[in-house]
């Protein structure tokens, strides 16, 4: 890796930050002053002595070409991860000013780095030996068995709820309440079935969300007895779309898709938490191959997810796709070379395509609720209380997502563009679309909008 | 985005709202078309329902466009170099309520280098990367000191933001007539135009900005239409003319002072006492000169006061406030406003020829010192004399220098403005050298950034006493803020020294040389900082 054209923007290094406290921290460590012996190698190594309160300076080291991203060690006792000096010191050497000159690698920082990239060989080697079978598959044949039986078990249960709902008609549910939503979701963890909880808790918010609510709350009950009938009669479906209920209904599958090696440029990355958990969502585009890939990772409440890729960046890697037709959902495997700053952008489609695109997606996925898409020279127009991307050259609109309008972001967005048109990355759905990254007509970095 | 339009052959809109008329009621109450009433009815609309509901979704077409906006106006200043991108980026991720605060620590206050930053900016001419307004205008919304650098830095885009999100609103009053470029003499349609048919603010805005360029064009456009203003309006239009007032003002404020308005003649007299030469200058020279004269018949010579017993129309007239406010006696209260407005020039001759220094140190009689040297402070500002505002200030080193005397922190700080810059630095200098930092905060506040050598050594200097003598640094937080702020970052390398946790001597506060090496480690992380912002907005 050579350090020209490499460096990252600050935006890119803050998006590492697990939460606004280490963004505010790790900026104030970006300049010189606490820094002392900071350099970097070649092979992608940043290190630096930063001066805290007490009488020993922290060691920080970074591996920014690490394949599976950048990893830390730095000898201060925080447990956030990464820490404040590691932000610092990478918004050092994303500075230009040659205060982290190249240089050999001191013992301390190389000993880590060695062992860390041994480690990882070793784990590498262990994999392509072929993984151990995990017990006895004559048991685990029998342990699925039984889950999909719970399952089973469950969506019957879940129909009569319906029908039961139905019958007594939508009105009473806005009397009934959160109460019966919620047992019913516990129903169906019980029953192993997440995907479908987590639809039963979202209906238990319906009633409350507004006008419209009778007609939303009749679409998610509809498209939760259809999840429930594919899965009762997951035997009589196509391969894929079988696959497909199957991931819907929250069944665990691994990325068995053949691997697809590509430049994939990292369009977005958020994250999205409940009282257990963090969820972030990046998505990726291959240069070459033009598929859209989501990546998802979790992190325990609290805690920022490990893997996390700067906007903008672009990596050689191999990415495998998760079983079920319409599903964008992917793993990263190997990574050739650390993700580098691109000039490369998405190729955008107007308004009608986009739109166009949900629909034809929704028919290999019918509970799909938006679709990635590159919006081409659209503009942000205000359009009563809310907003809309307009083409540039036509007379067509997608409106905004009720979310995303009341997202900081919208004004960077309005910003970016002043009135002219922007390139804009994001999902489309029933909802409308949710701007998540977007680029200036002319050149001009990748601006995140999430 | 509407919703699919219904397809040539059946009403499908139609069909859905009977799917959900009947789900709402619930299928015991009614049937839905094409099914079979009974035990299976709720199965069979909601399979109807799912089949429609992906339909729906599936066929959903785009909307038309809203009207378009405007596209913001162009700014041709250059972009800004990335690496000072990158640090505005940096200084606006430490901006209140983009987190959690806590202790400071070693770390400097981002924030508060950000008026440097936009200084910096500004004067090189750098244009604002679009997607950062939106943080520039919450951080001037929430700081209405950063508010005119921030909307010069952000230009037209800002303006035009502002347009469409109230929360910015302020923007568009803190610039008169959107943003657009106020017309000035070379334009005298549109610039009679808006003077006649602006609003207000419009008005002030153009009044000024005329008057920075050319007094006497301004002079005569507010001529034109004097008679027929509104007093409050005639009182703002007349403050214009400080800027640039000058001896060609002086009729035209010599009629103001006839005006109906109390406040507007107040304002007319002060504006004509701060123009030695004018005729009311002269007026009141007379007025105070024979209330102050030196008394021969004593060992050593005195000054002697008498002050005025009334307040005839002929002062009225002049502006002087016949009125005392409450506690103040009213002979006193004349007095004062008589030698505020008399020239300072004139008091050399009246007081047997003496220097300003000799005056000042002559004693005055009967308690009437601290009035008399108060007003002559007043005066010195007002008529911006640097000769008396020395005088009057005295040696730094003096002693009552550095107590509450006649001339008070707030005073003294006003005299050191009408001095250069470097006399005042070394003044400052001077006064801290001999009475350390706690009176000294005001004092360097009216110092030009970066301060010059001899004053941020004394403040060092100063800072390291205040530790060798074992008080806590916080003590001195606010001068600590200032220095790291205005201290020249060349000062950084001499700080070094200072950093290291020192031990601690016996009499000593505990932990205090911690918190010392703490708050000199921030002290030089910021010098760092500030030179590389420096460096980064100005490498070409």
């Amino acid at each position: 890796m050579t350090q020209q054209g490499v460096r990252w923007t600050a935006d890119q290094v803050l998006a590492l930050a697990p939460d606004t406290a280490s963004r505010k921290a790790g900026s104030k460590l970006g300049a010189a002053g606490p820094w002392s012996e900071a350099g970097s190698s070649d092979e992608g190594t940043v290190w630096g002595l930063c001066r805290g309160s007490g009488s020993r300076p922290y060691r920080t080291v970074i591996d920014i070409a690490d394949s599976t991203g950048p990893a830390y060690k730095c000898s201060c006792p925080s447990r956030k991860f990464p820490c404040k000096h590691a932000l610092g010191l990478l918004l050092l050497w994303a500075g230009e000013d040659g205060t982290v000159p190249r240089g050999q690698v001191p013992k301390w920082a190389g000993e880590w780095i060695e062992g860390r990239r041994k480690r990882a060989d070793d784990k590498r080697a262990a994999g392509a030996a072929g993984s151990p079978p995990s017990g006895d598959p004559e048991a685990a044949r029998r342990r699925a068995e039984r889950r999909a039986e719970w399952i089973t078990a469950g969506a019957a249960e879940l129909e009569q709820r319906l029908s039961d709902l139905l019958r007594g008609g939508l009105a009473s549910a806005e009397q009934t309440g959160y109460g019966l939503w919620e047992e019913t979701a516990a129903r169906m963890v019980d029953a192993q079935a997440p995907g479908l909880a987590a639809r039963v808790r979202e209906l238990g918010a319906i009633p409350s969300s507004g006008s419209g609510w009778p007609v939303r709350l009749l679409e998610e009950c509809a498209l939760l007895h259809l999840l429930d009938q594919g899965w009762l009669r997951r035997e009589r479906l196509p391969d894929g779309l079988a696959a497909t209920v199957r991931s819907r209904i929250g069944l665990p599958g691994s990325a068995d898709g053949p691997p697809v090696r590509d430049h994939w440029l990292v369009l977005a990355q958020y994250d999205t938490s409940d009282s257990h958990l963090t969820t972030r969502r990046i998505w990726l585009y291959g240069a070459g191959s033009g598929r859209a890939a989501l990546v998802l990772s979790y992190g325990a409440a609290g805690r920022a997810p490990e893997l996390a890729l700067p906007v903008g960046l672009a990596l050689d890697a191999e990415v495998s796709a998760y079983p079920g037709v319409g599903q964008s959902r992917a793993a990263l495997g190997e990574r050739f070379a650390p993700p580098a700053p691109t000039e490369f952008r998405p190729p955008g489609v107007d308004v009608a395509r986009a739109v166009a695109r949900y629909g034809e997606a929704l028919r290999d996925d019918p509970w799909l609720e938006s679709h990635p898409v590159t919006l081409g020279r659209v503009v942000p127009v205000p359009d009563g209380d809310g907003w809309q991307l307009a083409d540039a050259d036509g007379e067509l609109a997608v409106p905004l997502t009720p979310a995303a309008r009341s997202r900081s972001g919208l004004w960077r967005l309005v910003a970016l563009s002043g009135g002219a048109p922007v390139t804009v990355f994001g999902e489309c759905g029933h909802r409308g679309f949710s701007p998540l990254t977007a680029w200036p007509e002319g050149p001009g970095e990748a601006v995140t909008l999430c | 985005m509407t919703r699919n339009p219904a397809p040539p052959e059946a009403p499908e809109g139609n069909h859905w709202e009977e799917l959900v008329t009947v789900a709402l009621l619930g299928t015991a109450r009614r049937t839905p078309p094409g099914v079979t009433a009974g035990r299976d009815a709720p199965a069979a609309l909601l399979d109807a329902a799912a089949v429609e509901t992906v339909r729906r979704r599936a066929g959903m077409r785009p909307g038309r466009a809203a009207a378009r906006v405007e596209p913001a106006a162009e700014d041709a200043r250059p972009a800004l170099p990335p690496a000072a991108a990158r640090r505005l980026t940096m200084l606006l991720a430490d901006r209140p309520g983009a987190g959690s605060g806590g202790r400071r620590g070693t770390a400097p206050d981002l924030m508060e280098l950000l008026p440097q930053w936009l200084a910096t900016a500004n004067r090189q001419g750098f244009a604002a990367p679009p997607q950062a307004l939106p943080a520039l205008l919450d951080a001037a919304r929430g700081r209405t000191d950063l508010r005119p650098a921030v909307l010069a830095f952000a230009g037209p885009r800002a303006l035009w933001l502002a347009r469409l999100n109230t929360d910015w609103r302020f923007a568009l009053r803190s610039t008169p007539g959107g943003g657009a470029a106020l017309p000035g003499p070379e334009e005298p349609e549109r610039m009679r135009e808006l003077w006649e048919e602006g609003l207000f603010a419009e008005r002030v805005a153009l009044l000024s900005s005329i008057r920075a360029r050319d007094a006497a064009a301004a002079r005569d456009l507010l001529a034109t239409t004097w008679a027929t203003e509104r007093a409050e309006d005639r009182l703002m239009f007349l403050d214009s003319l400080r800027t640039g007032l000058g001896a060609a003002d002086e009729p035209f404020l010599e009629r103001a002072l006839a005006d109906r308005s109390r406040n507007v003649r107040a304002t007319a007299a002060e504006l004509l006492s701060a123009l030695p030469g004018s005729a009311l200058a002269g007026r009141m020279a007379e007025r105070a000169g024979t209330c102050v004269a030196v008394d021969r018949t004593q060992d050593t010579p005195a000054i002697v006061v008498e002050a005025p017993h009334e307040c005839d129309p002929g002062m009225e007239r002049d502006g002087v406030l016949p009125k005392a406010p409450a506690g103040r006696g009213e002979r006193s209260w004349w007095l004062g406003q008589l030698v505020e407005a008399a020239p300072l020039g004139a008091w050399s001759r009246r007081l047997g020829g003496r220097t300003p220094e000799e005056i000042v140190a002559l004693p005055v009689a009967d308690d009437w010192q601290d009035e008399l040297h108060a007003a002559w402070c007043r005066a010195a500002v007002r008529q911006r004399d640097p000769s008396w505002s020395r005088a009057l200030l005295g040696t730094p080193a003096a002693p009552e220098a550095g107590g509450p005397g006649a001339v008070s922190l707030a005073e003294r700080a006003k005299l050191l403005g009408t001095l250069g810059s470097e006399e005042r630095a070394e003044w400052v200098a001077g006064f801290i050298a001999v009475h350390g930092l706690s009176e000294a905060f005001q004092l360097l506040g009216v110092c030009t950034v970066p301060w010059a050598g001899p004053l941020g050594r004394a403040v060092v200097d100063a800072l390291n006493i205040a530790r060798d003598a074992g008080s806590y640094p916080w003590s001195f937080s606010g001068v600590m803020g200032l220095a790291e702020r205005c201290l020249d970052p060349a000062e950084a390398v001499r700080l070094e020294a200072l950093t290291a946790v020192p031990d601690e001597p016996e009499d000593a506060a505990p932990g205090a040389g911690g918190y010392w090496a703490e708050s000199f480690q921030r002290l030089v992380t910021t010098l760092r900082l500030r030179e590389a912002m420096q460096s980064e907005l100005t490498r070409a």
